[in-house]
């Protein structure tokens, strides 16, 4: 075990993986909060924007479809990690491990 | 305008400044008549998760079982038993309350209980499955002292669990009141045996189902009403808005954010709490030891995260639906018939009176029952997370050093439960006449500052020392706990201090306790260079490799 342990560290696409990894996981948990917060900004500075109207003679406001679309958005995000977790980066996953069992 | 309807409006506002901070709050309630559909129907669901419970308890042989219900959980599963876990009464009833109060505030205050789940799968889901096998302190102390970083860990559970504990409890005492029209003190204890039943003879496994049961049976009915109510409008939002806005008393004010963000650092320390804060539950985080590996503990989260969201987005639609149902018929549902003296059962039965309004009096008496399952599902899967911390981490592993064989550690994990279920009980009952709005949020408030910060270094951070994460995990609680004590919602709403007297100004202390922990975790670790330090940091590669890949991790059924 140790041994696999030492190889697999020791493999330069390993670190590369880890890094490319994690910067993913960053940049998405960045894209959510910068939609919550942003959502919030919006709502400590700006409450008239979103209370506009979003067209003439209508009753809905612009805050309707953006707070509806913070949550969609934060759904969506989540799958997509997932998927590409899920997918992509378990199949490089398992050839790192299965390369330095050989 | 009348001088009624300003001071009606002020009222509101108030409660809205204290939901934001509070966490949806259920408050005092009164009694109301007996409601026969009501309590048949829940009947009907204790009867069949027991039935469950006993099928569960064949299964249920190993402290393993016990924990993780053996690891057999899939991921879509575990979503919905996540979902289950974070839908509480309080979210369902207060915030659909707090829609029908003020309209478009209710979304902004719902938007901020769903953000922490992106973190939780993009840092740590996979990572905590990798390492981890019953508890998180599993993990956090992976490569660390085992005594001082899981007793720690354990302390902090039970702290957290007993905040969220005393919530549902009384919580759950006013619901049944006015859902079920019984006496408070019943509603402790029918919750509290119930709920021990669950979990001491079946476990991760009963608990699991029950929370699965219960999400599918809210999920279905708020559908249901959500779908009630378009239809009355035609599928169309816009027809809703304008009927809503022409019978609220606020008119187009509800179309728009009013009162619920006073200053902006309370907004975004409120923000900080529930995103981070979820991500350091007790209860949240043994979810993931129930699946088999990494994948599934992924898909369980996205699952959890589309009902989470799907469900306020109903909550929503379901709280409008309450203001125009409800408002032009106040003789049905109010106080005397009169709108100034507010909702029969108070403001936080909107959704259930939306129910009746919409389905009928077999629907009401479904989603009253619904409502009070809600509470007993949550409060099964607290009991368990603060059990397994007393016999995993207090006993097995810091008394007994891992010595212990898995009968005996069973035994030990049913003792805890036990006990905690009768505590849970005794502070129902103790809390009975206090305000304990505040009770959710300052837990959520200990776990981003006391739970998330040492598990988040500790797996992600090769300096990490066990003195560091300790320290600083110990500052976070401290400071969590005694600054949330100087904020206005505990100060002066709950030690009766007078007004303007509060020491901390904000609503949330998490912006500072959590900045505090992450600070203390790094400084201390830093000038940490003990022998012990010197070896937890050359066990950070072999930690890293697990906690990415998943090489050595614990299998399904190996644990």
């Amino acid at each position: 075990m140790q041994d696999v342990i030492n190889r697999v560290t020791a493999n330069p696409k390993f670190l590369e993986f880890v890094a490319l990894r994690s910067r993913y996981s960053i940049i998405m948990t960045l894209l959510g909060a910068v939609a919550y917060y942003g959502f919030i900004l919006l709502v400590a500075y700006n409450k008239e924007f979103l209370a506009t109207k979003v067209g003439p003679g209508m009753t809905m406001s612009l805050g309707v479809p953006i707070g509806v679309g913070v949550i969609v958005f934060t759904i969506v995000l989540t799958w997509v990690y997932v998927r590409r977790a899920n997918g992509e980066f378990d199949e490089t996953n398992a050839k790192l491990i299965a390369e330095a069992q050989k | 305008m009348t001088i009624k309807h300003i001071l009606a409006a002020a009222a509101a506002l108030v409660a809205v400044g204290g939901a934001w901070a509070a966490g949806a709050d259920l408050g005092q309630a009164q009694k109301q008549a007996t409601n026969w559909t009501a309590i048949a129907m829940f009947a009907i669901f204790v009867g069949a998760t027991l039935w469950i419970t006993k099928w569960a308890a064949g299964k249920t042989k190993t402290a393993a079982d016990f924990y993780t219900a053996g690891g057999g959980i899939t991921g879509f599963q575990n979503g919905l038993a996540i979902a289950g876990d974070y839908m509480s009464a309080a979210s369902f009833l207060g915030i659909s309350g707090l829609v029908f109060a003020n309209g478009f505030d209710g979304l902004i205050f719902s938007i901020g209980w769903l953000v922490g789940w992106p973190i939780i799968t993009f840092l740590m889901a996979e990572r905590l499955r990798n390492l981890g096998k019953f508890t998180f302190a599993d993990v956090a102390a992976y490569r660390f002292a085992q005594t001082p970083v899981r007793t720690f860990a354990a302390i902090s559970t039970l702290v957290v669990v007993a905040f969220y504990m005393i919530a549902q409890m009384v919580g759950a005492g006013q619901l049944i009141k006015i859902l079920f029209g019984m006496d408070y003190v019943y509603a402790v204890i029918l919750v509290g045996v119930i709920m021990m039943m669950y979990v001491l003879f079946g476990g991760m496994t009963a608990t699991t189902w029950v929370q699965i049961i219960k999400a599918v049976m809210l999920l279905g009915g708020a559908t249901f009403m959500a779908v009630a109510v378009l239809l009355q409008f035609g599928f169309s939002p816009e027809a809703l808005f304008t009927k809503a806005v022409e019978v609220h008393s606020k008119k187009d004010a509800i179309m728009g954010p009013g009162a619920l963000i006073k200053d902006p650092i309370s907004a975004i320390s409120v923000g900080m709490a529930l995103m981070f804060g979820t991500a350091g539950l007790p209860h949240i985080l043994m979810r993931f030891f129930t699946v088999p590996n990494a994948k599934e503990a992924r898909k369980s989260v996205a699952w959890a995260t589309t009902w989470i969201g799907y469900f306020y987005i109903l909550t929503f639609i379901i709280g409008f639906g309450a203001i125009v149902n409800l408002i032009p018929n106040p003789a049905d549902y109010y106080v005397g018939g009169e709108l100034a003296k507010g909702l029969k059962g108070g403001g936080n039965m909107a959704a259930v009176h939306l129910s009746g309004a919409v389905g009928g009096n077999l629907f009401l008496g479904f989603i009253s029952a619904v409502a009070f399952a809600t509470i007993l599902a949550v409060v099964a899967g607290l009991t368990l997370s603060g059990a397994s911390a007393v016999s995993h981490d207090l006993y097995a592993s810091v008394w007994r050093k891992g010595k212990v064989d898995s009968a005996t550690e069973l035994k030990w994990s049913k003792g805890a439960t036990l006990a905690l279920g009768l505590l849970a009980m005794a502070l129902g009952i103790a809390f009975e006449k206090e305000n304990v709005a505040y009770m959710v949020m300052l837990a959520f408030t200990i776990a981003c500052s006391g739970n998330f910060p040492v598990l988040f270094m500790s797996v992600l951070w090769k300096d990490c020392t066990t003195r560091g994460v300790v320290v600083g995990g110990t500052v976070g609680l401290i400071l969590a706990t005694v600054l949330t004590i100087g904020s206005a919602s505990v100060w002066e709403a709950v030690l009766q201090n007078p007004k303007g007297t509060a020491w901390f100004p904000y609503n949330s202390a998490a912006i500072f306790s959590m900045t505090a922990a992450f600070f203390t975790i790094w400084l201390v670790s830093i000038l940490d260079n003990s022998a012990q330090a010197k070896k937890e940091r050359a066990l950070y590669p072999a930690q890293q490799l697990r906690s990415e890949t998943g090489l050595g991790a614990s299998g399904a059924s190996g644990h």
